[in-house]
């Protein structure tokens, strides 16, 4: 442990989570050695960092690699190469033994609420398991700790002797985010936690991740694909394209004044509810390309609106366009 | 807007329909429940509701797709160009699916057939529809997909559903449905699976094509975004009934009835980041058909219920303006949404 410490400078800052250089392949196998053949490159040299309480929002289409980071940045898929220094330690290479005292610290909510608890469990096993696993409390105190949490998430005592298909989607979802909060984590990534919700259920759940997270400091990885919703609850935003990033930057700078022409694009494809500003729409063509065969350079560059023939050469680098944004692009921010 | 002249009549009319499920044991509930509207040439009509509202229901209903002895039409008619399409015969039906009637679901792989290239299903579609030779029908298929933005159609013809990424499926699909000029197209939750910036280009699609077209699209979805950008009018539905209906500018900038302003406050919208507050929520979840409250289906989550709202069902009550609200204390509020503020 003691040769996995940081320098005393960068322990001494707010950052909790530093992600550096992060590469996440998987492996297609192929011919009747089922060798690798090929990769799909998941993740592509990601670099950011999250300060102590911070929101960070990650939002990107389909295959732009924003669940993987989600799951590799918890060890729930293995890095293929870089680092991710958590409070000091750089958790990608640590050996899983050693991973167990930083999985009590790192939590995860996940989309469906459903497919993540145990059909078979009451809610008071699937509370009580995450305290036993950790050693919290003892089985006496761990009733009254259950009982805190479900009060904490909007639910109730009542609902201890239930079955996860007793509850609605808005319950079930409040239950995994009781379960998360029960190991009482510094840091939790909530990946779409409520993009499966009914639109009247989807208000009370950010209204309840921000109460708790006001409550609770929470630092928080919030993964989605609703920008509306990202804005809400977000202090920063890392915009994601196919494996890399785009564009990182305070949430009213991204919104104000997106700088790379994907965030552009992303941002005027939502459809507005506002029927009294219509505003003009980028429409890209084509399709997100394939990340077993990203385009060369610039993977934005096949469908970017801007593009010219060096956008195929260089893979452009994050650069400083304003005060914490930072944009991946030749043309925008050379 | 286009405002469509008053005598022209509708080319589908819902009236009254309710549709009875069969969950267990037994035990019926209404699935939807006297559900009226009407669509004409060019208009675009969307019906909005959470989980259990119905909407996707009423596609069904008029599609004639309900499961086989779980689901049937219990009562009212669907009328296209005035005649009762309830009454048809299973095979009088599949003539006017696909012909007269197109359709769009939101998972393309249901609707597609796996073991068929995409060329040959949408030539398969034209062929129904009008005489042509094979190799005629294959070269309108080929056209159909260029239609629909799909880049080298002629090769993509020849793939299968799988070798194509969602939205093209979800193009493909559009093909299809089109593929035979339909005069009115439903639409469940078509671009809800895609990404943003695919979900642009389809909707793009869409406009276009009813421009050109002047087919009727009844859109069933519960994004409101998505409403406020294609519909002319919206029907809202809750817990199998109709709520609320009226122009898109009516409902989004003057809605009567507290659930609708209810979702309407609900949505977090893009360019808010400094006025950080609270979203405003409709407390409490969607009743299930099993265990309707008495009286306004609503009342148990409405921040305005009171005694008489549990007295008796409210009807729906149709106003001059042609709008149409299903609430006893509508008169008494001044509802709002952003968009009014």
């Amino acid at each position: 442990m003691s040769e996995l410490s940081p320098p005393a400078s960068e322990k001494a800052d707010n950052t909790l989570l530093k992600v550096a250089n992060l590469k996440k392949y998987f492996p297609i196998r192929g011919g009747v050695l089922g060798r690798v053949v090929r990769d799909v490159k998941a993740i592509n040299d990601v670099s950011f960092t999250v300060a102590r309480g911070e929101v960070v929002g990650l939002v990107g289409e389909s295959g732009s690699g924003k669940t993987t980071v989600g799951r590799t940045v918890l060890r729930l898929d293995e890095p293929t190469s870089g680092t991710i220094d958590f409070d000091g330690t750089d958790i990608g290479r640590l050996p899983k033994q050693d991973m167990r005292r930083f999985r009590k610290r790192m939590q995860i909510v996940f989309q469906d609420p459903y497919a993540s608890l145990n059909p078979r469990e009451k809610i008071r096993t699937v509370l009580g398991h995450a305290l036993a696993v950790h050693k919290i409390g003892t089985p006496a105190d761990r009733e009254d700790r259950i009982v805190t949490l479900l009060e904490q998430v909007g639910l109730t005592g009542d609902y201890l002797d239930r079955f996860p298909h007793e509850f609605s989607g808005g319950q079930r979802q409040r239950i995994g985010i009781a379960r998360a909060l029960a190991v009482e984590p510094d840091f939790i990534v909530a990946d779409e936690p409520v993009s499966a919700l009914d639109v009247s259920i989807q208000a009370q759940v950010v209204n309840l991740l921000d109460d708790l997270r006001a409550k609770f400091n929470l630092t928080m990885l919030f993964i989605a694909h609703d920008l509306a919703v990202v804005e809400h609850i977000s202090d920063r935003v890392i915009v994601m394209y196919l494996g890399r990033i785009m564009e990182i930057a305070p949430t009213r700078a991204l919104y104000r004044t997106p700088n790379h022409p994907y965030t552009k694009a992303l941002l005027s494809a939502v459809p507005s509810p506002d029927i009294t500003a219509r505003k003009e729409r980028v429409i890209l063509k084509g399709d997100i390309p394939s990340p077993i065969n990203p385009p060369s350079g610039c993977v934005f560059r096949t469908r970017c609106p801007m593009a010219i023939a060096d956008c195929a050469n260089v893979v452009p680098e994050l650069k400083q366009v304003s005060p914490g944004q930072f944009s991946a692009c030749i043309r925008t921010a050379p | 807007m286009t405002q469509m002249p008053v005598a022209e009549p509708p080319l589908l009319e819902v009236d009254d329909l309710q549709t009875t499920f069969i969950v267990g044991e037994g035990q019926q509930v209404r699935a939807v429940d006297g559900v009226s509207f009407a669509v004409k040439a060019g208009e675009t009509l969307a019906i909005v509701g959470e989980s259990g509202s119905g909407k996707s229901v009423t596609s069904l209903s008029i599609m004639r797709l309900l499961p086989k002895r779980v689901g049937r039409i219990s009562r009212g008619a669907i009328r296209l160009r005035g005649k009762d399409m309830v009454t048809l015969s299973d095979k009088e039906m599949r003539a006017i699916r696909g012909n007269d009637i197109g359709m769009i679901f939101q998972e393309p792989m249901t609707s597609l057939n796996p073991v068929q290239t995409i060329g040959t299903q949408i030539a398969e579609v034209v062929m129904q529809h009008e005489r042509l030779p094979k190799a005629r029908a294959h070269e309108r298929a080929v056209e159909m997909l260029e239609l629909v933005g799909i880049p080298e159609p002629a090769r993509r013809a020849q793939q299968y559903p799988h070798q194509m990424s969602g939205g093209m499926r979800q193009r493909a699909m559009i093909a299809m449905a089109l593929s035979c000029e339909p005069s009115v197209l439903i639409a469940d939750e078509p671009t809800t699976a895609l990404d943003v910036t695919i979900q642009a280009q389809i909707l793009d699609l869409m406009r276009t094509l009813q421009a050109k077209l002047g087919m009727a699209i009844v859109f069933i979805t519960h994004d409101l975004g998505v409403v406020a950008e294609m519909a002319n009018r919206v029907v809202v539905m809750y817990a199998g009934q109709v709520v609320e209906t009226g122009t898109v500018e009516e409902i989004f900038t003057k809605p009567l009835m507290p659930y609708t302003s209810g979702l309407m406050q609900s949505i977090p919208r893009m360019g808010e980041y400094e006025e950080k507050t609270r979203l405003q929520t409709i407390p409490g979840y969607v009743p299930l058909l099993t265990k309707l409250p008495g009286g306004c289906r609503f009342r148990t989550r409405c921040a305005f219920a009171q005694d008489r709202c549990a007295a008796a069902e409210p009807p729906l009550e149709v106003l001059d303006s042609g709008r149409s609200v299903r609430c006893v204390r509508w008169q008494e509020f001044d509802l709002k949404t952003k968009a009014s503020a």
